[in-house]
């Protein structure tokens, strides 16, 4: 693991409060360019709800209060005041459950592009294909870009909200869980998918499957009870741990 | 013994259970056959499309056109009333309302469908109509108008609350999904929010335009009551429900007018049977698109 990585977002002391209950404690790291950083960690420990931190979809939830710093693109985004939208475009998110649009294939990956002021049907047209292209999707429904986009496979599903991230150009994506409810065909292509995607993307997964933080991923935070136990390179989290309970943890003591 | 109970308590809900149906066709076949005897005594044509209700001159005229007419303006009055506050109101409570707010404002809707039509149609003889014949300065108050206006506010908690079900079953996902790409809340409600909850609004539409067609009461208080074909809005109107509330009392058992009466009660039955059909098709449909009744 080279040392000259880019950070692309570094968190600071972070807290994160849902009314008076604290979900995250004290939360620093960061998060380096072209590199794929994953969370473990039990049900409930915190992983979703930091990770929404860095795309501002906690700002969705009433009565919540972050504290702390993320710096991200030269701007603090815990700060009140910063723009969401502009913030959400550069943090792309996946999610556990595959959540297309009840519009067509076409319409679903245009969509964002739309919204974000794209009025150019040839330059809409190219992205779409392009983002379906790099979400290894657009050889199983280039026939059939007008049909609605839940007659789709789970697991086309999932590539389709991949592809429609990624048609919005960001410079990070958020994968919550994206395999939760997939079986493990697609599983195996959304991790291809991920490897891949790397080389362009800083990306961040949420996994409650450690074989699969082991397989894709390069760093590995593993979070218990809405603090950071420990973030190292994903090789030596797996091999010599070094807290007591991350070790626990990976051998399945508790979980 | 204990079979026996079982036995006899599974026929008695049996029996309870289709006792509405039993109702229904009971219902459906009076209609037919009281109405049946106008096709032998008057031309069915002129009966739908004759310009007259003089039910009670002679000679007698059957045109109910009349009252159809006066029905159908009623009812599109009464939209453009509801379809805007409704809708406006569901959304404002799925999706601008604080949880405080929403849990003041849905049972406040509630209650305005629970208020009795007599209800309305005395806020309507006594507040509504005087206040219209002043502003507009027309002779009396009692029109199509009024009728249109107390109709779209009885209709607003029925468009409401089924407009505001059907936005509250659109996923969060799909909500979620947009602000993740970038979307402002105005964009996510117009672009995707509202088209995935468009059956279920055009459902609540329609069962408000059924509710509006069906109600009597307080069209006979407010609409003006003259069977002529209406010209304006100002025009004091008609509607077929009133016609039968008002002239069923006179009308001789077994005479064209009785006849006649049944017939518009039957067309009426009709409508909103169609109506009301294409609401349950489409809400079956929605359900579909939706992914909810797979």
């Amino acid at each position: 693991m080279s040392t000259e990585n880019n950070v692309r977002i570094k968190a600071e002391n972070v807290h994160f409060y849902y009314g008076d209950k604290m979900a995250i404690k004290d939360m620093s790291m960061n998060f380096y360019d072209e590199k794929v950083t994953a969370f473990i960690g039990p049900s409930g420990c915190g992983k979703s709800t930091f990770i929404r931190m860095l795309n501002k979809m906690n700002d969705l939830v009433p009565h919540t209060r972050a504290e702390g710093s993320i710096h991200f693109d030269g701007e603090n985004i815990l700060e009140k005041g910063v723009d969401v939208v502009k913030i959400r475009r550069k943090v792309g998110m996946v999610f556990q459950k595959p959540n297309p649009f009840p519009k067509t294939i076409f319409q679903n990956i245009s969509y964002g592009l739309e919204v974000n002021g794209e009025k150019n049907k040839k330059v809409i047209a190219q992205a779409v294909e392009e983002s379906l292209v790099r979400a290894a999707l657009w050889n199983e429904v280039k026939d059939r870009l007008h049909d609605n986009a839940l007659r789709l496979s789970g697991g086309q599903q999932q590539r389709l909200c991949i592809a429609r991230c990624l048609a919005v150009a960001p410079d990070v994506i958020l994968f919550d869980e994206p395999c939760a409810s997939l079986d493990p065909i697609s599983t195996n292509k959304i991790e291809e998918l991920i490897l891949d995607l790397k080389k362009n993307y800083t990306i961040v997964i949420v996994t409650h499957n450690m074989q699969q933080a082991a397989r894709v991923s390069d760093y590995t935070a593993f979070m218990y009870l809405g603090e950071l136990i420990e973030f190292n390179s994903t090789d030596k989290m797996f091999t010599v741990p070094r807290e007591k309970k991350t070790e626990e943890y990976l051998s399945g003591k508790f979980g | 013994m204990y079979n026996l109970k079982e036995r006899l308590i599974k026929i008695l809900f049996t029996v309870l259970a289709f006792a509405s149906l039993f109702f229904l066709l009971g219902i459906v076949f009076v209609l037919f056959k009281e109405s049946l005897p106008i096709v032998f005594e008057l031309n069915i044509f002129k009966f739908l499309t004759g310009t007259h209700w003089y039910p009670t001159h002679e000679p007698a005229e059957f045109g109910i056109l009349p009252l159809m007419m006066a029905s159908l303006w009623v009812t599109v009055g009464a939209m453009f009333v509801c379809i805007p506050l409704g809708i406006g109101t569901a959304l404002y409570v799925n999706e601008l309302a604080s949880l405080r707010q929403k849990q003041f404002l849905k049972p406040v809707i509630e209650i305005l469908s629970g208020i009795p039509s007599i209800v309305y149609g005395f806020f309507g003889m006594l507040i509504m109509a005087p206040l219209i014949q002043q502003i507009f300065n027309i002779p009396t108050g009692l029109n199509a108008l009024t009728a249109s206006i107390v109709l779209g506010i009885m209709a607003i908690p029925t468009v409401a609350s089924i407009s505001e079900d059907a936005l509250s079953f659109v996923p969060k996902s799909f909500k979620e999904a947009s602000y993740a790409l970038g979307a402002n809340r105005w964009q996510t409600l117009i672009k995707v929010i509202i088209p995935a909850a468009a059956s279920g609004i055009s459902t609540s539409i329609i069962l408000g335009m059924s509710r509006v067609v069906g109600e009597t009461m307080t069209v006979l208080m407010v609409s003006g009551g003259a069977a002529v074909m209406p010209r304006s809005f100002f025009d004091p109107v008609r509607p077929m429900t009133s016609t039968i509330a008002a002239e069923m009392g006179e009308a001789a058992v077994g005479s064209i007018h009785y006849h006649s009466l049944f017939a518009i009660g039957l067309i009426l039955f009709l409508v909103t049977l169609v109506f009301n059909a294409f609401a349950e098709m489409i809400s079956r449909k929605y359900r579909i698109k939706l992914g909810l009744d797979r």
